[in-house]
């Protein structure tokens, strides 16, 4: 008999696209207050287990997971970072807790983008330095790349793309999280210049200081804390070859197969009818098309047209990043995944207030690692 | 079953040191452009503000009482902010020490270094500033040693902790 995993506590803080008058530390310690406040926990005593995401580049600091307890009350606790997106570590959190090794584990993620001033540069030398970064090509590029292949293969257009920027833009309006949101039309998006076309800036999301932390427990522990439980209901992760000149462009196999992997723990069968609330990633504006096909929400093809019914708005048939997603919150790199799932879990709570999305039971939440990635994990929750 | 024999020719493509910067060995070269400026936040940044006019500020922890440098905006042992603050004295005790002979492109020094950590006086006990010793040599250099901050004059301090040029012996 499998173990029951819930998240008992969330925390963070709003996101922002500057935070000059907080360090890093100081952004994770807000929100590891209020997430531990949350579950009604004491994290020097109640903790077994702290995981952590970063990515050395992107803190300019190496070996950055040894910065991380002080601010958790990790210190002297076991605690291990990971470079991925923080989904992967709510997956490692779970199965610590599956293992039986532990009752009680904290997920935290945070961004300091805006310490970056070089990011081009940066995600750069994420391309193979050998035969893909002598180009020199912005790696952005390859985004506008997929973008292309994606129209082509699905015959979505790209007026439908803009849809997605439209709508979750709107959404952020109602997160007072979100610093992104705008009242915009579809004819002001239509007038967005070219970045890396067919993708135009206002497609593109742009990124968010912040920090969220996550408290998960088993079903015993759960017990004993206070609040409202959400029940991790699968997880699943996966990562395609990496190779730029044999990858399929057209479609999001790493979102699909990490999907597979998640209903299956979750004894999901048809994602489309079961899941409430979709937070996914929407990166670049085709990529929350892209991935509702991959992630079964629909057929292929088809995402562009249920976007343009309004069937992805908050109060269609399969509301789609109401957060605003990350063209609404920011990108917030490692943690933009905690992020989404903070909104799931406001949603399966009944806490999300304005936008809450009514009788919310089983949400979907996925990540992408951004260009040149082709990996990415998927969390379902349930009540 | 004989172990050894004779070689008369060594097979496989033989390599000079030469044929690397003559291009016969073929590799790529990248100098990675990654710049930052990190947000020093409230805690570093009140701590260097005072490094500015002159004075290192430590922060106390009633909970578990003891007063530290550089100052954080919570304690890592009891998870309570720290909101008292405390201007230290610029003399203390030299915790541990390293003679350091060699450069960070590895070539050797003549002149060794000496960082340090120095147990500031009105810190708790081992609680102290990492900085460099000056005006110490191998000989004079001991754990244990009592100095003082050697401050750049006020002009030309930054609100950096090289603001403290070193310290040196009582
Ligand atoms: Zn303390």
């Amino acid at each position: 008999m499998m173990r029951r995993v819930a998240i008992v506590g969330i925390g963070f803080t709003p996101f922002r696209p500057l935070s000059p008058e907080v360090s890093y530390r100081e952004l994770v310690y807000e929100s590891a207050q209020r997430a531990y406040h949350d579950a009604g926990i004491n994290p020097r005593e109640d903790v077994d287990s702290f995981i952590t995401v970063a990515e050395d580049y992107e803190e300019g600091t190496a070996i950055f997971d040894e910065y991380t307890p002080d601010q958790l009350g990790a210190a002297l606790r076991p605690v291990h970072t990971i470079t991925a997106d923080g989904l992967y570590a709510i997956s490692a959190g779970y199965m610590l807790i599956q293992t039986g090794q532990c009752e009680v584990v904290v997920v935290e993620g945070h961004s300091k983008a805006s310490n970056v001033l070089t990011p081009s540069y940066i995600s750069a030398l994420a391309l193979d330095p050998i035969y893909n970064r002598p180009l020199r090509f912005h790696p952005a590029c390859l985004a506008g790349m997929e973008m292309a292949r994606f129209l082509v293969e699905t015959g979505t257009v790209r007026e439908q793309c803009l849809r997605v920027a439209v709508k979750n833009r709107r959404n952020a309006l109602l997160n007072p999280l979100a610093p992104y949101g705008a009242d915009l039309t579809l004819e002001e998006a239509l007038a967005s210049p070219p970045a890396f076309a067919p993708l135009s800036e206002v497609e593109m999301s742009r990124s968010a200081d912040g920090a969220i932390v996550v408290v998960l427990a088993s079903e015993e522990a759960t017990r004993r804390l206070k609040g409202h439980p959400v029940w991790i209901r699968g997880v699943g992760w996966c990562s395609d070859s990496p190779t730029l000149e044999t990858r399929e462009w057209g479609e999001a196999v790493y979102a699909h197969l990490s999907a597979r992997m998640a209903y299956r723990l979750a004894g999901i069968r048809n994602p489309a009818r079961e899941v409430h609330l979709a937070e996914i990633d929407d990166t670049y504006a085709y990529k929350e098309l892209m991935h509702m096909e991959a992630l079964g929400l629909c057929r292929r093809g088809e995402a562009g047209r249920l976007v343009e019914e309004g069937a992805t708005e908050r109060d269609g048939l399969l509301p789609v990043n109401v957060s605003g997603g990350s063209l609404g919150m920011g990108h917030l790199g490692e943690a933009t995944g905690l992020a989404r799932l903070a909104e799931a879990v406001m949603h399966l709570r009944g806490d999300a207030e304005r936008r809450q999305v009514k009788g919310a039971q089983t949400a979907l939440v996925q990540s992408w690692r951004g260009v040149p990635s082709s990996s990415g994990a998927v969390v379902v929750l349930g009540v | 079953m004989p172990l050894r024999w004779t070689v008369n020719e060594f097979r496989g493509t033989p390599l000079r040191e030469s044929d690397i910067p003559e291009g016969r060995v073929l590799s790529v070269r990248w100098d990675p452009n990654a710049r930052y400026a990190w947000d020093a936040g409230i805690a570093i940044g009140r701590f260097l503000q005072g490094l500015k006019e002159g004075r290192i500020l430590g922060v106390h922890c009633p909970s578990c009482r003891r007063t530290v440098v550089p100052p954080r905006i919570v304690c890592e042992n009891c998870f309570r902010p720290l909101t008292q603050w405390v201007p230290l004295q610029d003399t203390g005790t030299v915790q541990t020490v390293s003679v350091c002979y060699v450069n960070w492109d590895a070539s050797r020094r003549r002149e060794p270094e000496f960082p340090a950590v120095i147990a500031l006086d009105g810190a708790s006990p081992g609680c102290g500033i990492l900085h460099i010793l000056g005006e110490v040599t191998p000989q004079t250099v001991r754990v244990g040693l009592r100095v003082r901050a050697l401050w750049k004059p006020p002009q030309e301090r930054t609100g950096a902790i090289t603001d403290i040029c070193y310290f040196r012996p009582l």
